[in-house]
């Protein structure tokens, strides 16, 4: 693929990638998207799509250009991002605490290993007609399916990375006499690190995912909602270009959260750089 | 500093030429000058149905300021006495006194350099903090720190690396800086693990030196774990091999080497060749099976 874009750079110095990993995996994936979008465009177009149902690129484009003058649109977009991120926030924490807690505790562990692994395939889903019932469609029905849905996936990473301190380095600390404070800051937290990021990220995604479900089925204010209400007037393309903000959030999610991993593991093998 | 020779606390008889077994001499009532005494210690490792008796019986102390090899077969109980000794380990029966208080958690005052240095660095940190965690740990005042961190890599010659990250580093480097971090806590027990196992031969010699000078310059008293018997001749007071599993000690080695050693000098004077030898006979036994009071392995 690279090579068609630059054949010159190519030819000079055959041994060395073209361009660097991470502008080809950004090429590449910018070129994927592109082809989505001329097959959308010309699917309708050939008439193997009833554009009914599916609407051309240049209609979604179009709708989605009129959605982001409307203020209502961003006041459902700030809604949703709202909800997201409250309840990420309020997962992380709850997740990491009780995660060191339970991981730093083996008889904690013990006592709960069978009713995490009790609670935590339940999806999330199946609690919205309780929490219909509580809340009705006010943003804390969305809250609750979030935090439910993202504090599994965070507390069963950081379980994982307080599980994961190397025995020498235990035995070091030990040795040294660090007192429980120290370990918990300068052991067991980094070590669960890596952990918690990929925590972060996984339960970002499913927290954005729980967000919009509960919009667009209990009908929580924010974008998931607008969703709903579009597809049941025949606004076809507008949900569409509903869907595809949804779905730029999400790649932004994803961004932001390996920036993050980024800069917290540094020193992490996966990361890790030569002097410079 | 001065170089502290205290005299080896030893029944033995007056003949110290010949090396010499001293199992069982633990009766001897403590003498200040011991700054550790194992006695009978025992480990029975249980797990999953199988039992190990890793170590059967070691007797032996070392007095304050001595520096004593330990080598013998792989799979003896070295690391286990080690980390018996370190208080890292509950033992089966026996027990380890360490300037007169019984052992039963990792004592103050001692530090460990492990075997697999490379695991024993916190990644996360640079250098630098590797060795002064500890430190801060002790309470000590920040412009205190630094001045021993810094004294501790200029020791072993790491002063430019302090910024760098521990696998940055070569695993000659890296287990430079575990010395670097046990020499810097200033403890008054050293315990080191098969240290030099990983690196070349030409950093081995530099590090046994660099060993022998900080003991003499720090008074420490150290427990040398290897399994170069060259090593073991070359760095130590006195060299305990042991038989192998279940451990018992085979023969307590006095080296009565000249103090002042040297790479070349000392290992081409005929004593070392002796002493070399006696030791490697004695590894070799014990690798057959050999052991002390006869009894059938
Ligand atoms: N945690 C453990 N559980 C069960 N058995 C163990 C454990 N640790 C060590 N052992 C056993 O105890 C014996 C002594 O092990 P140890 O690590 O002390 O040997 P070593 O003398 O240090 O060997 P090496 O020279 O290879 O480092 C071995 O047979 C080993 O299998
Ligand atoms: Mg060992």
């Amino acid at each position: 693929m690279a090579t068609t874009t630059a054949p010159a750079g190519a030819v000079a110095s055959p041994r060395r990638p073209v361009l660097s990993g991470r502008t080809r995996d950004v090429a590449l994936g910018g070129l994927g998207l592109l082809c989505v979008v001329v097959v959308l465009q010309i699917l309708p177009a050939l008439g193997v799509a009833d554009p009914t149902y599916l609407p051309s690129s240049t209609d979604i484009g179009a709708a989605l250009g009129r959605l982001v003058t409307e203020p209502e649109f961003w006041t459902a977009f700030g809604q949703t991002l709202r909800g997201w991120a409250i309840g990420l926030a309020v997962a992380m924490a709850a997740g990491v605490a009780a995660g060191v807690l339970i991981g730093s505790v083996p008889l904690l562990r013990a006592l709960t290993a069978s009713t995490v692994e009790f609670l935590r395939p339940i999806p999330s889903v199946a609690l919205i007609p309780l929490v219909v019932l509580v809340y009705g469609s006010q943003p804390q029905s969305a809250l609750i399916l979030v935090v439910y849905a993202s504090f599994w996936q965070v507390l069963v990473q950081v379980l994982y990375g307080v599980a994961d301190v190397d025995p020498v380095v235990r035995d070091t600390a030990r040795s040294y006499r660090f007192s429980r404070l120290t370990v918990l800051r300068q052991v067991v937290w980094p070590t669960a690190l890596p952990y918690v990021v990929t925590g972060f990220r996984l339960a970002a995604a499913v927290a954005l995912i729980l967000e919009i479900t509960a919009e667009l089925v209990i009908g929580v204010p924010g974008l998931g909602q607008r969703i709903g209400v579009s597809q049941s007037s025949g606004a076809v393309a507008t949900t569409y270009a509903l869907v595809v903000v949804v779905g730029v959030i999400g790649v932004a999610v994803n961004v932001l959260a390996r920036q993050v991993e980024r800069r917290v593991l540094r020193w992490h093998p996966s990361i890790r750089r030569e002097l410079p | 500093m001065t170089s502290l020779f205290p005299t080896t606390r030893r029944t033995a008889p007056a003949d110290r030429t010949r090396p010499s077994t001293t199992p069982g001499d633990h009766v001897s009532t403590p003498s200040s000058d011991v700054a550790l005494d194992v006695r009978a210690l025992k480990k029975i490792y249980e797990g999953a149905g199988r039992q190990v008796e890793a170590v059967r019986d070691l007797t032996f102390s070392v007095a304050r300021g001595e520096l004593v090899c330990i080598v013998g077969p792989s799979g003896a109980g070295k690391t286990t006495l080690l980390r018996g000794i370190a208080g890292l380990l509950p033992l089966t029966s026996g027990e380890v006194v360490l300037d007169g208080a019984r052992v039963t958690g990792p004592p103050a005052g001692m530090a460990v350099v492990f075997q697999e240095y490379g695991r024993s660095l916190f990644p996360w940190l640079t250098v630098r903090q590797n060795v002064e965690l500890p430190l801060k740990e002790k309470g000590l005042k920040k412009a205190e720190r630094r001045e021993k961190v810094e004294a501790a890599l200029e020791a072993v010659g790491l002063a430019d690396s302090g910024d760098a990250h521990p696998w940055q580093l070569s695993g000659g480097m890296q287990q430079r800086v575990a010395i670097a971090r046990a020499v810097a806590y200033e403890p008054s027990v050293l315990l080191m693990d098969e240290p030099f196992a990983a690196v070349d031969a030409q950093t081995r010699a530099d590090l046994e030196d660099l060993v022998r000078t900080l003991w003499h310059r720090l008074g420490v008293t150290v427990l040398f774990v290897t399994h170069d018997i060259e090593e073991a001749v070359y760095l130590g007071q006195r060299v305990l091999v042991l038989s192998n599993r279940p451990t018992v000690i085979l023969e307590d080695v006095t080296v009565d080497l000249p103090d002042v050693r040297d790479q070349l000098e000392t290992r081409s004077t005929a004593r070392f060749a002796e002493l070399r030898h006696h030791v490697y006979e004695l590894v070799q036994k014990a690798k057959k099976g050999y052991r002390p009071d006869g009894e059938a392995v």
